[in-house]
Order: C-alpha cells, then sequence, then structure tokens
C-alpha cells in the first residue's frame, strides 16, 4: 500500500507534465462551462447541478478513456514496466498506484467544477444535500469509469487503442444500457436497467442516495481493478 | 543475507538449470544450465535472437521458465519472486527510463520503490551518482531523462540499478549506444563492480566480453554453444595453433616433406613465391611450435624471413556461430554444442 502511495505520486506528477492531460482537463472544463452558462445560469431556473452533472457524466465516457490512456500503454511501449515489475513491488500495488494516480487528478478536475456551485449560491439557494448527493456519484463514477480505461490501458502498448476500447465499453453501459430499457424488448430491458450506469447516476443527481448505485459503481471499480491486475500478471504468461 | 538453501554453497550465486522457455511455438531458450560463482563478472555473448534477453528476463522473474529451474542466492525465481528482486539490480536493454521525470526525481522514486528508509534514500542517491558519474557536471542530477544524451541515460539506468546496492546485477548490453570513451568508462565501472558483485552481462560484441568478464558463456540458438573462463575457452576454441613461415635454402617440396616428417607438426599447406617459400604449418596443439619450426629450419640451413604464430581469435569462432545460426536451428549447431 505504502508502494501503491509512492506510484501514485509519480504518476500524479506525470499527469501534470503531460500536455495531454492538461488538454483534456481544460476540455472537460469547458465543456460543462459552456453547458453551465447555457442551460442553468439563467436567471427564473432552478438553482440545481442536476443537468449539469448529467452532462458532465456523458463527458466522462469521452474524457476518462483519454486519461487513463497512457498509465500502462506508455509503460508497456516504453519498457519501463520492465524495471517496474523487477523492482520488488506487486502487481497489485503497480495498477492501485496509478488508479490513485488518474483518481487524484480527476477530483482535482471536479473540485475545479466547485466554481460553479459558488456561482449558483451567489445568485440562488441550491440545496446543500443535492449538491452533496451529486459529487458523491460524480466520484463514484469517475472511479468506476477510471478503472475501466485503466483495464483498457493494460492490454495494448498503442494508447489509442486503449483509449477507444475504454470508450466503447463505457459507451456500452452509458448509451446503449438506457436505449435498451426504452426499446422495451423483454426481457433484455429488466437486464439493462439494472446495468444502465445513467440510471444509477440520475438517482445520485437528483439528490438520492441509493445504495445500489453506491454498489453498482463499487463493484465496477473493483472488477476492472482487478481484471488490470490478472491482465498486467498474464503478460508474464504469454 | 539469509540461509542459502538445502542445496548450494555460497559461492553460488546463480545456478541455472535446464531453463527452457517458449514463446508459443517459438523455442527462445532451450535447456540452458550454467552455474556463476560469487562476485564474478559473466558474459553472456551471442548473435541477436540467441536467447540472451529471454535468459536475463527470466532471472530477474520478468517473465517464468516454460521449464527448469533458476536461483539466485538460493532463492527460486519462480516461488521467491520477491526475495529475488530485492536482491538483483537489472537494467534492460537500453535502459527504459521515464523521460518526464529529472534525473535525481527519478532516483529518489526508485530508492522509494526499493524500500530504502526515507532518511537514507538521499545518500543512496548520491553515492550511486558518484559511481556512475552523474555527479560530476553539476547540472546533469537536475536534467530531465528525456533531454538526457544516451550515454547519460544509460548511467542513470546503471545507476537506478546500483541504488539497493544488490549482490546480483543483471545488465543486457550496458553498453549499445555508447561512444568509444563512454564504452571504456562503462567497462572500467563493471569490472569494479565486479569486485563486490556478482555480474551478468550480455552483449553481441565479443572483445567486449573478453575485456570485461571472468567468464563467458557463448549461446547460440538459444542453447549453451560454449563456456568457461575467458582464458581457458580462448585456447579451447581456438584450437590447434598455426604457424606461419617465409623461408628459403631449399626447394619448396623438399621443405614441406621435411616439416611432414616432424612430430609436432599435423599439416603443411605451401606456397612458391619464387627464391622464398610460404608455409602455413598446423601443429598438434602444443604451445611450441615455433620453437620446433625454428630448430628445424636451423637444422636444416633454412634462412628464415618470417616467423610468426596466426593469431586466431574467439572472434572467427564466434562468427562462425553466428553464421551457423542463421544458416537454421538445427544444422550445424549441435555439432559445434557437443565439441
Amino acid at each position: 500500500m505504502r508502494k501503491a502511495l509512492v506510484l501514485a505520486r509519480r504518476e500524479l506528477a506525470a499527469m501534470f507534465f503531460s500536455p495531454i492531460a492538461y488538454v483534456i482537463g481544460a476540455m472537460f472544463l469547458l465543456a460543462s462551462g459552456l453547458w453551465f452558462f447555457h442551460a442553468i445560469f439563467i436567471p427564473g431556473q432552478e438553482a440545481s447541478l442536476r443537468p449539469l452533472l448529467e452532462a458532465m457524466a456523458y463527458i466522462m465516457v469521452f474524457a476518462a478513456p483519454l486519461l487513463t490512456m497512457r498509465l500502462l500503454s506508455e509503460e508497456l511501449r516504453s519498457g519501463t514496466l520492465e524495471t517496474l515489475m523487477t523492482a520488488p513491488v506487486s502487481d497489485a500495488a503497480v495498477v492501485l498506484g496509478k488508479f490513485l494516480g488518474v483518481l487524484a487528478f480527476y477530483l482535482a478536475l471536479l473540485a475545479a467544477t466547485g466554481v460553479f456551485l459558488g456561482l449558483m449560491a451567489a445568485y440562488g439557494r441550491p440545496d446543500a444535500g443535492v449538491a452533496a448527493t451529486g459529487y458523491l456519484g460524480m466520484v463514484l463514477l469517475g472511479a468506476a469509469f477510471l478503472s475501466v480505461g485503466l483495464f483498457a490501458s493494460s492490454l495494448t502498448p498503442h494508447q489509442l487503442v486503449a483509449a477507444l476500447v475504454a470508450m466503447a465499453i463505457l459507451a456500452t453501459f452509458s448509451v446503449l444500457m438506457p436505449a435498451l430499457v426504452a426499446s422495451g424488448i423483454e426481457p433484455a430491458d429488466r437486464v439493462a436497467a439494472r446495468l444502465s450506469v445513467m440510471a444509477y447516476f440520475g438517482d445520485f443527481a437528483r439528490g438520492m442516495l441509493d445504495t445500489r448505485g453506491v454498489v453498482f459503481f463499487l463493484s465496477v471499480s473493483g472488477l476492472f481493478l482487478f481484471l488490470s491486475v490478472k491482465s498486467l500478471e498474464s503478460r508474464r504468461w504469454r | 543475507m539469509r540461509d542459502v538453501g538445502p542445496w548450494g554453497t555460497q559461492s553460488d550465486m546463480i545456478e541455472v538449470q535446464n531453463l527452457t522457455k517458449w514463446y508459443g511455438s517459438v523455442l527462445a531458450v532451450d535447456n540452458l544450465s550454467f552455474h556463476v560463482d560469487k562476485d564474478t563478472v559473466v558474459g553472456l555473448l551471442g548473435p541477436n535472437g540467441a536467447g540472451k534477453t529471454t535468459a536475463m528476463r527470466m532471472l530477474t522473474c520478468y517473465l517464468p521458465p516454460t521449464s527448469g529451474t533458476a536461483r539466485i542466492a538460493g532463492y527460486d525465481v519462480l516461488v521467491d519472486s520477491m526475495a529475488i528482486r530485492r536482491r538483483v539490480g537489472y537494467m534492460p536493454e537500453s535502459a527504459p527510463l521515464y523521460g518526464e521525470m529529472r534525473v535525481r526525481e527519478l532516483l529518489m522514486f526508485r530508492a522509494a520503490l526499493r524500500d530504502i528508509p526515507r532518511r537514507r534514500r538521499r545518500a543512496a542517491v548520491d553515492r550511486v551518482a558518484e559511481a556512475c558519474w552523474l555527479s560530476r557536471p553539476e547540472d546533469v542530477m537536475r536534467r530531465r531523462v528525456g533531454e538526457l544524451s544516451r550515454g547519460y541515460r544509460q548511467r542513470t539506468g546503471l545507476a537506478e540499478a546500483l541504488l539497493h546496492d544488490p549482490p546480483v546485477l543483471i545488465l543486457d548490453e550496458p553498453t549499445t549506444g555508447l561512444d568509444p570513451a563512454q564504452i571504456r568508462a562503462m567497462r572500467e565501472l563493471i569490472r569494479q563492480l565486479g569486485q563486490e558483485h556478482t555480474v551478468i552481462l550480455s552483449s553481441h560484441i565479443l572483445a567486449e566480453v573478453e575485456q570485461t568478464c571472468d567468464q563467458i558463456i557463448i549461446l547460440a540458438g538459444g542453447r549453451v554453444a560454449a563456456a568457461g573462463p575467458t582464458q581457458e575457452l580462448r585456447r579451447r576454441v581456438i584450437g590447434p595453433s598455426h604457424v606461419i613461415v617465409e623461408a628459403a635454402g631449399q626447394p619448396c617440396e623438399q621443405m614441406v616433406k621435411t616439416l611432414q616428417q616432424h612430430p609436432a607438426v599435423r599439416s603443411v599447406q605451401a606456397q612458391s613465391l619464387g627464391e622464398w617459400t610460404r608455409l602455413e604449418i598446423q601443429g598438434d596443439g602444443g604451445d611450441d611450435l615455433p620453437v620446433r619450426i625454428y630448430d628445424l629450419a636451423r637444422q636444416n640451413n633454412w634462412q628464415l624471413r618470417e616467423l610468426r604464430r596466426r593469431v586466431a581469435s574467439l572472434e572467427d569462432y564466434f562468427v562462425q556461430i553466428t553464421y551457423q545460426q542463421s544458416l537454421g536451428p538445427d544444422r550445424g549447431l549441435d555439432r559445434e554444442a557437443r565439441r
């Protein structure tokens, strides 16, 4: 665990050095800012971040894979993974370190959107409880999405491929599943309703703290972190 | 260091038995066996694709062997991976490093991963920086790794491998990409390290291995083609001695006849150069063939204008192996391996 933190610190430092992280961060903030001023920051509008948070969740389908794509792919490509995996560090610590590093960067991004909340509080009276559950939802969703991205990154030395694979997985659960629910095909729609990321996230955005959502996001994170460790391990056996 | 295990002595630092690695259907390392004593420098020599890197990756626990065992300091690569990783310093080929980090920052990071306590990290980094000539121009330690020249990057990689002062060092092609002065410095450094460390290095350049290593293991096609102490290997591989003579005083045919009757001579090739005759004489392996030839010339009143031993080198042998490997996996190699 201590080594995971050492790795996480290096990862975070590398993110702040990489232009890609800044570009993605800027685009994330730009897109959410535009959304904020067009859909929410209008006189007479309800003082709620809900539409913004739902938009941010969709932006994350693209932003998370771009943030995570280099995590392991770059190490595979440059060969630095070899020095990491011959140091006395377990594969789980490597995966956890990478995950915590990128999660910290994501939390910093999320903190920056707090400006919108501040602006809203200055001109209206947003519900603190709703804002809190909304942000809790964003943190949980981010953790799940980033672990999917990390897994995709463990599969290939090509960053672009890693990003596309992650986007495909995330789009399946956030775009395809809601579409399947809407289609009303039995029994696929009922299965899809349980797998739809946006349905769970919607509850948080509405201010509802549902344990089903918490469990869903945490288990997705856990599953994909576990798969990343296994994927890394399997590199030795291939 | 803890106990060494039930089987070996302390002097067996590295013990490899029947190590085999298949990549799918490609056989990269084939039944490799060797052992390395404590505090010796061993060179793994072989053409590209001989299995050097794969063998090293198995020793450093990066890849598991398909079959066979490898032990370092008594620990098995499969069972005691972490114990081995703590005792081995490894520099992979071309020393991959994080380009965006500064040299000191990178070494501090590696020191933390290597379980060096926080208060001793700075001292450990300064020590390896000194040993690898990174501290001399002051600013190197503050430069970003990505901006360093190849030589400095290689040294940073070596410094990284030395941080935890491991008893065993495994260096994959430590001198490729360096300029001649840097190669010489790197060799010097490896020789120094060899006094207190067990070092395995790989190379496809023979001269380098000959100069730095106490022992040489020549790999070809994933197998040991020849192995032994450097001096002994050279003697064994070069085989019977060759002497080249240019003499006058008797007709060519008579000289050949006289020489062939001498017990120390195995074969003679002659070439007439007018008055002089050029003779290429192969002996039976004794070191004193030139002396015998000189005595013979004196007895027969030959004039000599040249008498020298033709120095066949390991190079010739090595080129031969490389050539045979390129013919195919089995042709020729078997014969060499049995020699």
